[in-house]
């Protein structure tokens, strides 16, 4: 690329200055607001993960008291899930590259992007408020009577910040769903999107459906403590298994909203990194929709011992085995794309490998609590907790570092030490297993989860935890360093430095405000591959 | 929306919602045993349909905004009905020590 002198210019160029950004309509530089911030929570969650694993390094409960852990686990997940796991994929790479993929200048509705980062500061900001007002010590699930009646922490300040933040993700949801129907470039029929607009899509739907549930019901919480209505409590009427028939209606979709981005990722990913139109393309993208809509299906699974009908438990039971099928179908089709691809070993190719692994992990163990004899045994022991880490941090967090490291040259413009990534990479997926790989065993064995202290004999499987946890801390510390680094070093990066196929890999990088010079016309299918190793000749 | 429709429609929705309310508010006064709430309910639904139907402008709208606002109603079912097969499903075991 010549730098001509009139060529108009980046995105981080165009206006400089604090105001530019912070009142920027640019949808990528909202992804970078929002990258930046969701670091910030990311960093603040590991901290207090890091206390409780020193909490647990020792039988004893002689670091905090069983009141202070209480609050490090609910903060700890609190934080994780709402202010990172939930915005991060799609608020960062989603908000970047939805409207580039599409082939359009931006977002259906640049303002209300913009609304919803701050929507979500300001919920963040509520909650961090309830952390130094004194902590919060439900759990992230916020169970009555733990949030009502025998509430004593800052419960109800700490919800009004998840609430706020559920609208910003609701805003986020229904711009993605307005931007892919409405902007698409002309030719780029819904079977020809990237398959991360499928994923995108199905997780706005998710967001738009469900998040409304959750905000309705910690508003409920909020009204039985301030009026007396009686909807949990049971002294004036109401039913606190009802909370949770509520609470797991919008979260086990959330947990979706967590893992069908990264899903999507991976998708892009695979594709590139093997060469190859991705294996199935219409299976991998309707099985998005699948899990979206079955998902709002299962959320008894939570509930098998919490007193609700074993009639409804059979039930959840059985379509819990169904939603387990679309991932599947996913898991295989990446492995047939992978089948015979021309690999090539570059960093995102390890994180590629990294997720499908432990995601297979995450998955298969779910369908072991998803039986509901198992699951007497199994809940609420620290087989759950290994469980939902390996989706949660195994699946989405190596997925979104994965996507991180793949766009990381066309959102800056810089590149990072290849080496580095590859060896990040590694230092996560072995600290990551070493943390939670024991935690399947020792729960299995009986250790229940959320209390400060255990029986002697389970200390080994701890420590062994603990010491991983610090590996994997070290793997994620490296990454923010040298990308943090890279900001500092010229641009280098070419337009396409991976030989990539999709729209964003045809302008520059970064790009210029409005993306495209020219309106984008597309002519192929998604992942076309083996048509550009024929026009190029290379390969 | 493309097409705006009669002031007499919209007097006649309006009018049809008064004599609804007042329906809830008579039936309120009636015991009808179990079927209280879900008549009530009932008659709610019917009123919330014709705000959506004729206020909201969807009945003249593009079919994509139908599936929207259809798959909302949709999800409040699947919200109450799957819940409510956990509550009249309970006491099927019977209920130990009564
Ligand atoms: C692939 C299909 C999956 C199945 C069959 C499944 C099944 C289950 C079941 C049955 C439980 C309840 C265990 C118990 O409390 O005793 C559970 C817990 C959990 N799962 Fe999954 N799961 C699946 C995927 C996921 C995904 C994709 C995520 C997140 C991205 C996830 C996150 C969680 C969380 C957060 C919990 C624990 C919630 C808590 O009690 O704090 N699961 N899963
Ligand atoms: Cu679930």
């Amino acid at each position: 690329m010549n730098h001509a002198v009139n060529e108009p210019r980046s995105y981080l160029d165009a206006p400089y200055g604090v105001a530019s950004w912070l009142l920027t309509k640019d949808h990528k530089r909202i992804a970078l607001l929002y990258l930046i911030s969701i670091t910030v929570f990311f960093l603040i969650g590991a901290l207090f993960a890091a206390g409780i694993r020193a909490e647990l390094m020792t039988p004893e409960g002689d670091l905090f008291t069983a009141d202070m852990y209480n609050k490090l686990f609910t903060l700890h997940g609190v934080v994780m899930v709402f202010f990172f796991l939930i915005p991060s994929i799609p608020a960062t790479l989603g908000n970047f590259l939805v409207p580039i993929m599409c082939g359009a200048k931006d977002l259906a509705f640049p303002k209300i992007n913009l609304l919803s980062w701050y929507l979500y500061l300001i919920g963040a900001t509520l909650t961090l408020g309830a952390v130094f007002m004194g902590g919060v010590d439900t759990g992230w699930t916020f169970y009555t009577p733990y949030s009502s009646m025998a509430s004593n922490t800052n419960v109800t300040l700490a919800a009004v910040g998840v609430f706020i933040a559920g609208f910003s993700s609701i805003l986020t949801g229904f711009n993605f769903v307005v931007t892919i129907h409405r902007m698409r470039a002309p030719g780029l029929t819904w079977f020809r999107m990237p398959l991360f607009l499928w994923a995108m899509y199905a997780t706005s739907l998710v967001m738009i459906l469900g998040t409304p549930v959750v905000a309705i019901t910690l508003l409920m919480v909020g009204a039985e403590a301030a009026l007396g209505f009686g909807i949990f409590d049971p002294r004036v009427g109401g039913d606190p298994v009802l909370f949770q028939h509520l609470f797991w209606f919008y979260s086990h979709p959330a947990v979706y909203i967590m893992i069908l981005p990264g899903m999507g990722v991976i998708s892009e990913l695979v594709a590139a990194v093997s060469r190859k139109q991705i294996f199935g393309y219409s299976f991998v993208a309707y099985s998005s929709l699948a899990i979206a809509i079955i998902g709002f299906l299962v959320w008894g699974h939570h509930m098998f011992v919490s007193s609700q009908s074993i009639y409804a438990g059979l039930v959840f039971s059985i379509i819990t085995m169904i939603v387990a099928v679309p991932s599947a179908v996913k898991t295989f089709n990446w492995t047939a794309t992978l089948y015979r691809g021309s690999i090539t070993w570059e960093s995102p190719t390890y994180w590629v490998i990294g997720f499908i692994g432990l995601f297979l992990v995450g998955g298969l163990t779910g369908l072991f609590l998803g039986a509901m004899g198992l699951d007497v045994h199994l809940h609420d022991t620290y087989f759950v907790v290994a469980h939902f880490h390996y989706i949660m941090v195994g699946g989405g967090v190596m997925a979104f570092l994965g996507g991180v490291h793949f766009w990381w040259p066309k959102m800056t413009g810089r590149t990072y030490p290849e080496t580095l990534g590859k060896i990040s990479a590694v230092l996560v997926f072995v600290g990551f297993n070493l943390t939670f790989l024991p935690q399947f065993v020792v729960g299995y064995l009986g250790m229940p989860r959320r209390y400060h202290a255990y029986p002697e004999e389970f200390q080994i499987l701890n420590v062994v935890s603990t010491g991983g946890a610090s590996v994997l801390g070290i793997g994620y510390l490296l990454i923010i360093g040298y990308l943090v680094a890279s900001m500092f070093k010229p641009r280098n990066a070419t337009a396409n430095p991976w030989g990539a196929t999709g729209l964003e890999w045809d302008i520059p990088s970064p790009p210029t405000t409005f993306n495209f010079e020219i309106d984008p016309v597309v002519t192929e299918d998604a992942y076309n591959y083996a048509g550009r190793a024929q026009k190029t000749g290379d390969n | 929306m493309s097409h705006v429709s009669s002031k007499g429609l919209y007097y006649t929705i309006f009018i049809s919602l008064i004599i609804l309310t007042g329906v809830t508010v008579a039936i309120a006064r009636v015991d009808l045993g179990a079927w209280n709430t879900p008549i009530a309910l009932a008659v709610a639904a019917v009123k919330a349909t014709l705000v959506i139907l004729f206020f909201m402008g969807v009945r003249n709208n593009t079919p994509l905004t139908k599936v929207v606002a259809a798959s909302g109603f949709l999800w409040l079912i699947i919200l109450f009905g799957i819940t409510m097969g956990d509550y009249l499903t309970r006491s099927w075991l019977g209920i130990p020590g009564r």
